[in-house]
């Protein structure tokens, strides 16, 4: 396979999954923001920016923090390379020219998903904004599906390895965020709003019913950071998609007769994560800890850059 | 005065008779409901939208893509007006690339005096630099898409040549995978020469064309300007289905006069490379300096012997409007026998007699540029504006060198979906001639291109014309109505 296109396909499955976990994070903050009974207020869009690391750029346009423009900035700006409509952009070009290589249905995924999105010039009220993304929502199900359709071999490798990439750093920022949020005066750690908070991180996470499945015993914070970062059970967690990286990396090795340092990280990564207690993170700190996870997972991800010579 | 054109499937009878082997197919549209076809139609469109048939207008939005305008109703060919057009072809071909070998080689034929020596040697489209590099097995032309027209049931003519990098053989092949998902009954009343083979013979083609020193198994590549491009369909499709790689320039390096291209496990060599970009920006290192779709290197290899270029560059010189008008001669030079495919009577604006005719009747000719395509830089007399026919006679005065003229041919006809009903547009017809080591081959069928505006004889896709699936029936297939 031609480098490039190992490259562009990675691409593909990482932005897909950054634009539906900013869909998510949108929808999630809404409901925090709206649908709670103690709105969390402009607080909750603020950390809705930083855990897409989109702070620093929001600033630059000089407006103020209010629901509408953020949730405008982050679904659809132009000036927002990560917003959601950039994100299906670079997705839908990037599978125009690696056309051959994607299956009907996971173009046609794509294609949809873009063309829902091309021509709004605002997200709207919050029914309108909540329906964008449950039709956004719907295609994304759709390319996931796609993807797990088509032949095993290496096109469907490096869309998945792209996905898992950028779903790590997803869920690792999105639990981080809980240190970006600063709880109201007056508010305490385990109140009302601490709850809402962990219970939109959830939501976010599409792990809501899961979590009930797994702990019966009630919403903690240590409960939730568990299940998210080291349950293998949860699709999503930070374990599970470490076991997916070393999947896909050994069937590129079979695939390609030669295996390196990339796939020496990601089992690094596995084996470490498989012996964590939640005790440990806690202990030492969760941002630090998820910090340091974000930044072996970018090291992973110039290690696979390297070895499939995208650049 | 209403001129009479020539219908393929009513003749001169303007509706009231089918010529002989067209009964069933007349009927075939006169029974099928016009609603009925039309939602075929649609349905076709938005398959191809779908799938991402688009192409990109020049001068419009990048991004704006385009589907081409599919009729439902096809073109028929019989086997017998197949036969001798496929033999006129094929001869005319092989003509085009020996002329190639011969000019940037022995030039015998300039030294003849058959060709005016100033013609080739200064023109625009011939390229000095690979003047006495011999391409491997001496093939330049590997691929052409001839351009014809058919003005009476027996005269079929050759309208211009495109030996460098013809398009649309992938919309020759879609249409008909519409036509039969859309339209099977048609396939049941004809006995159709299928079309697909055209991805295999290319593949076999390109395999027989590599250069000595590859491997039994050549690996062949497409090159692509990339996805901007306004055929990158074609070109990812074609690289598709003949199973070899769509490489962009960034793909390829050049080291040691060898083409490589960049894959996950490392550099694998290219012996044979179909390439759909422009001799001008093949190689920046010898062409377009700001080229940014060419490969550094990459003629260096060419000249080296270690990667056939399809189709090999140079080959422009072939295309040339005014070396088209010798066709003819270059013919007869080459093969021995007369051209079996006339050309149109052209007149080369450099003659001063042909200048002082064309500037005469501006208003009746059809006036070209000798190096244009894709319908744009020609005038139609009969359809211009007195401004527009200002404009190239004060062209043409500057530049004469830079024109051919030609009468406005009465193009053939074909019924077509028109509004709410069924009318004659004219056509025009690209069929594909392959040329390897293997021999000449040309696949049954081909691109017909359709001027849907009423009246009008411009059919390029830029200019608002459509396709139609072409069907070249096989033997034997007259109709009990036809032996009547």
């Amino acid at each position: 396979m031609l480098a490039r296109t190992a490259s562009y396909l990675y691409w593909i499955g990482r932005y897909v999954e950054r634009a539906e976990f900013t869909a998510r994070l949108v929808e999630a903050t809404v409901r925090l923001d709206s649908l709670s009974a103690r709105p969390a207020g402009e607080g909750a869009w603020e950390s809705a920016l930083a855990v897409a690391s989109s702070a620093d750029d929001y600033a630059a346009t000089g407006e103020t923090v209010n629901p509408t423009n953020v949730a405008n900035f982050m679904m659809l700006a132009e000036n927002n390379s990560n917003s959601v409509r950039n994100c299906l952009y670079s997705a839908r070009m990037n599978s125009r020219a690696v056309r051959t290589a994607l299956t009907r249905e996971g173009w046609e995924s794509i294609n949809r998903a873009w063309l829902g999105l091309r021509d709004r010039s605002a997200v709207g009220g919050t029914q309108a904004t909540i329906n964008l993304i449950e039709a956004l929502k719907a295609e994304t199900r759709g390319f996931e599906g796609a993807i797990h359709r088509m032949l095993r071999q290496e096109s469907q490798f490096f869309l998945r390895l792209g996905a898992c990439i950028e779903r790590a750093d997803n869920m690792a920022r999105l639990i981080d965020v809980k240190y970006h949020l600063i709880l109201p005066e007056g508010e305490e750690v385990g109140g009302l709003i601490d709850r809402d908070q962990w219970s939109t991180i959830l939501q976010t996470a599409s792990a809501n019913t899961a979590f009930r499945w797994l702990y019966r015993d009630g919403l903690s914070p240590s409960r939730v950071v568990e299940m998210l970062v080291l349950r293998r059970e949860l699709p999503r967690s930070l374990a599970a998609t470490a076991d997916e990286l070393v999947g896909i990396l050994d069937a590129l090795g079979k695939a390609t007769g030669f295996q390196g340092e990339a796939d020496r990280m990601a089992r690094l990564l596995q084996q470490r994560m498989r012996k964590t207690r939640i005790r440990e993170i806690m202990a030492g700190g969760l941002h630090e800890y998820l910090q340091a996870f974000i930044k072996e997972n970018r090291l992973l991800s110039q290690a696979i850059t390297r070895q499939f010579r995208f650049d | 005065m209403a001129q009479k054109y020539f219908d393929e499937i009513w003749g001169y009878s303007r509706g009231r008779r089918p010529r002989p082997g067209f009964e069933s197919l007349a009927r075939w549209i006169k029974e099928t409901s016009k609603p009925e076809l039309r939602r075929r139609q649609a349905q076709a469109e938005a398959a191809f939208r779908q799938l991402g048939i688009t192409f990109n207008v020049y001068g419009e939005d990048e991004e704006a893509e385009r589907i081409i305008p599919f009729d439902i109703i096809p073109r028929v060919f019989t086997h017998e007006e197949w036969q001798s057009l496929s033999e006129g072809l094929e001869q005319r071909v092989t003509a085009l690339n020996l002329f190639l070998e011969d000019v940037y080689g022995a030039r015998k034929i300039l030294k003849d005096g058959i060709v005016p020596s100033d013609l080739v040697l200064g023109n625009p489209g011939f390229t000095p630099l690979v003047n006495g590099h011999r391409p491997p097995h001496g093939l330049y032309a590997h691929i052409c898409g001839i351009d014809m027209v058919r003005t009476s049931a027996d005269e079929f003519l050759v309208l211009e040549d495109n030996a460098r990098t013809p398009s649309g053989v992938s919309y020759m092949l879609e249409n008909r995978e519409a036509m039969l998902r859309l339209c099977p009954e048609l396939f049941e009343i004809f006995e159709v020469e299928p079309v697909d083979s055209y991805t295999d013979a290319l593949r076999e083609m390109m395999q027989s064309v590599a250069p000595d020193s590859a491997s039994n198994n050549p690996c062949c590549v497409l090159l692509t300007p990339g996805h901007f491009n306004s055929a990158f369909y074609e070109h990812s499709f074609l690289a598709d289905n003949v199973g070899i790689e769509l490489v962009e320039a960034a793909d390829l390096i050049v080291d040691d006069d060898i083409v490589w291209m960049r894959t996950i496990e490392g550099r694998k060599r290219v012996d044979v490379i179909y390439r759909r970009i422009d001799d001008d920006f093949l190689d920046p290192l010898v062409f377009r300096p700001d080229s940014m779709l060419g490969v550094p290197g990459l003629i260096a290899a060419y000249f080296a012997g270690n990667v056939t270029l399809i189709n090999a560059p140079g080959g422009g010189i072939a295309d040339d409007k005014a070396i088209y008008s010798y066709m003819p001669e270059i013919v007869k030079y080459y093969t021995g026998a007369e051209a079996k495919l006339p050309n149109v009577e052209t007149w080369r604006c450099r003659e001063p007699d042909a200048l002082k005719y064309t500037l005469e009747h501006l208003a009746e000719l059809v006036v070209k540029k000798v190096d244009g395509s894709g319908g744009y830089g020609m005038l139609v007399g009969p359809t211009s504006t007195e401004e527009e026919i200002a404009e190239f006679r004060a062209a043409l005065k500057a530049n004469p060198h830079g024109y051919i003229a030609q009468p406005t041919l009465a193009l053939s006809t074909v019924p077509t979906l028109a509004g709410k009903g069924i009318k004659g547009r004219h056509v025009d017809f690209r069929p594909f001639v392959l040329s390897g080591t293997n021999g000449v081959h040309t696949v049954p069928g081909g691109l017909t291109r359709v001027a849907l505006r009423e009246g009008s004889l411009v059919v390029n896709s830029s200019q608002g014309g459509g396709t139609k699936d072409s069907f070249v029936l096989r033997p034997d297939n007259e109709q009990p109505e036809a032996k009547a």
